[in-house]
């Protein structure tokens, strides 16, 4: 029956790819850090979050694609309550979620070949080997690294690594590409490079995204729609053009 | 005192949990047999001449130093036989798991530890990839089939020093030497010998996958992985070492 509803979800009825309702989490028993996060996210918008360091951004993220358990509330992805899943249909649906971590979280002991061959490898059985080699240059062409190609992460620098971590992500051509931070620590200029590319990527793959930053060029240059998370829930939603205009304290000291 | 022996009981605990995890994920597929197989390798390759070294040295101290008691009973002849025995019952097993332990299980914690702090475990899980069959499982059984394996080869390089060891005051045939040994070895001393080494094996895989895969969050937490990997696995391998010559003295009694 799941799996009926998974085919279902194939051509989403709904207009939201990603509905978030009431999401709760807390670690520990006082330490609330989600308290009721409600947000939807069209198919093909980039929609950036914004919050500071600690409201709780990339524990959102995290529990979209269950890395964490929620405490309370529904996650509907593809229209599937990903809450309701077992392992197995957990996993059909990060299939088609790709996840850019905060850290670039590249395999220390493999080469930047191998670490883009992995998932490919495993879930596309069927490729040959001129196929993953094309798949693999082509994924790190987009990002501009195909000289990395037989080089160790720990060769790379800090934004090396980050478009490694996003050649990685868009190997498997997901539907949904959740970002973490995808410019913190860049130039402006890597940053701008990073911010366009993601822009291409919405363009060309028609993805949905999520897009987590503090860099509010990037946000406003990527993102169709930003939400605030404060003390635990969204304080406020809107285009860049409208938030920019807002008088309250709290929101300007992000646009200044 | 409490605390510690709380401590003590939810570290047992979580680790039966994890044993409990461990065989209901080894029988399913995907097996990781590539993965497998380069930890064998892996495993085995890091630990060789270590435990050969220490295999080598073991024979032919133990050679020297039993040799005054044994000539002055008249005994010279029983020299081989006696010094293969202690090696293959208790010497070649408890040291060579040992180094493993020092060698093999802090490296796993290490490397799990430092996956799981850069977040490269959760990395494997989006993307669908189970890092418990991965990484876990593929490492304990790796250890498992290597760490007997490595005492069959200190027990073999134990015996060659021995011979080494006689050597030095007499001289013996290698023919003769290695007879005298096969005489006075049995079906029931290699066997338990044998069974121990490969719970041996596994407990230092498992204690190693169990403290790195849980590691907490922080650089910190990963030198703790290694370190409390490398106290946890030495002291199961005595406790088992107990349990098992316990249990054949039971079972074998003359
Ligand atoms: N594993 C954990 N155990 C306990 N508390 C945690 C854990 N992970 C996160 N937290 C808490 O959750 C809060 C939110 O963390 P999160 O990583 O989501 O922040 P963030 O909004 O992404 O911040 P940043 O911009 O710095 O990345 C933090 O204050 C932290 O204390
Ligand atoms: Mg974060």
């Amino acid at each position: 029956m799941i799996l009926q509803e998974l085919k279902i979800s194939d051509t989403p009825t709904n207009q939201f790819v990603i509905d978030i309702n009431g999401l709760w989490k807390l670690f520990g028993k006082d330490n609330e850090v989600l308290k009721g996060v409600t947000l939807q996210v069209k198919t093909g918008e980039n929609l950036v979050m914004l919050g500071k360091s600690g409201s709780g951004k990339s524990i959102t993220i995290k529990c979209l694609v269950g890395l964490l358990l929620a405490d309370k509330g529904s996650l509907k992805v593809f229209d599937t309550d990903i809450t309701q899943l077992d392992y197995t249909q957990l996993n059909k649906i990060r299939l088609r979620i790709g996840f850019l971590f905060q850290n670039s979280a590249l395999y220390d002991s493999m080469t930047v070949r191998q670490n883009l061959e992995f998932p490919l490898k495993r879930h596309s059985k069927k490729l040959t080997d001129t196929e993953v080699n094309s798949a693999v240059s082509e994924a790190l062409d987009s990002v501009g690294l195909l000289e990395a190609i037989d080089k160790m992460p720990s060769e790379l620098s800090g934004g090396m690594r980050k478009r490694v971590g996003l050649a990685r992500t868009l190997i498997l051509k997901p539907e949904i590409i959740l970002y973490d931070e995808p410019t913190t620590g860049l130039d402006p200029i890597t940053s701008r490079e990073i911010s366009e590319l993601i822009l291409s990527i919405q363009q060309k793959n028609k993805t949905t995204s999520i897009i987590i930053t503090h860099d509010m060029a990037c946000a406003k240059l990527t993102g169709d729609r930003i939400v605030m998370l404060r003390d635990g829930v969204i304080y406020l939603e809107g285009t860049y053009a409208e938030l920019e205009q807002n008088k309250d304290e709290w929101v300007r000291s992000f646009f200044e | 005192m409490t605390g510690y022996l709380k401590d003590v009981f939810t570290n047992t605990g979580n680790i039966s949990l994890f044993t409990g995890r461990f065989f209901k994920a080894v029988f399913k597929q995907p097996f990781e047999l590539k993965e497998f197989a380069k930890q064998c390798y892996l495993l085995g390759y890091k630990a060789l001449p270590l435990v050969g070294i220490t295999g080598f040295i073991m024979g032919l101290v133990l050679t020297l130093q039993s040799r005054p008691t044994l000539v002055t009973f008249g005994a010279e002849a029983w020299l081989p036989g006696m010094v293969a025995l202690s090696l293959i019952k208790e010497v070649a097993p408890i040291i060579t798991a040992l180094i493993c332990a020092g060698k093999i299980s802090s490296g796993i914690g290490a490397e799990l530890g430092s996956m799981k702090v850069t977040e490269q475990i959760d990395a494997m899980e989006v993307s669908a990839i189970n890092p418990f069959k991965y990484l876990v499982v593929t490492r304990i059984l790796a250890t498992t089939l290597m760490v007997p394996l490595l005492v069959v080869f200190a027990d073999c390089i134990g015996v060659f020093g021995g011979y080494v060891g006689m050597n030095i005051h007499s001289d013996i045939n290698v023919f003769r030497y290695l007879n005298k040994i096969l005489e006075s070895l049995t079906f029931l001393d290699i066997m338990p010998a044998t069974i121990k080494t490969i719970f041996f094996g596994f407990f230092i895989g498992m204690i190693g996958c169990y403290k790195g895969f849980t590691a907490a969050n922080g650089t910190e937490s990963v030198g703790k992985a290694a370190n409390s990997a490398v106290v946890a696995a030495s002291l199961t391998i005595f406790i088992i070492d107990m349990m098992a010559v316990q249990l054949t003295d039971i079972l074998f009694k003359p």
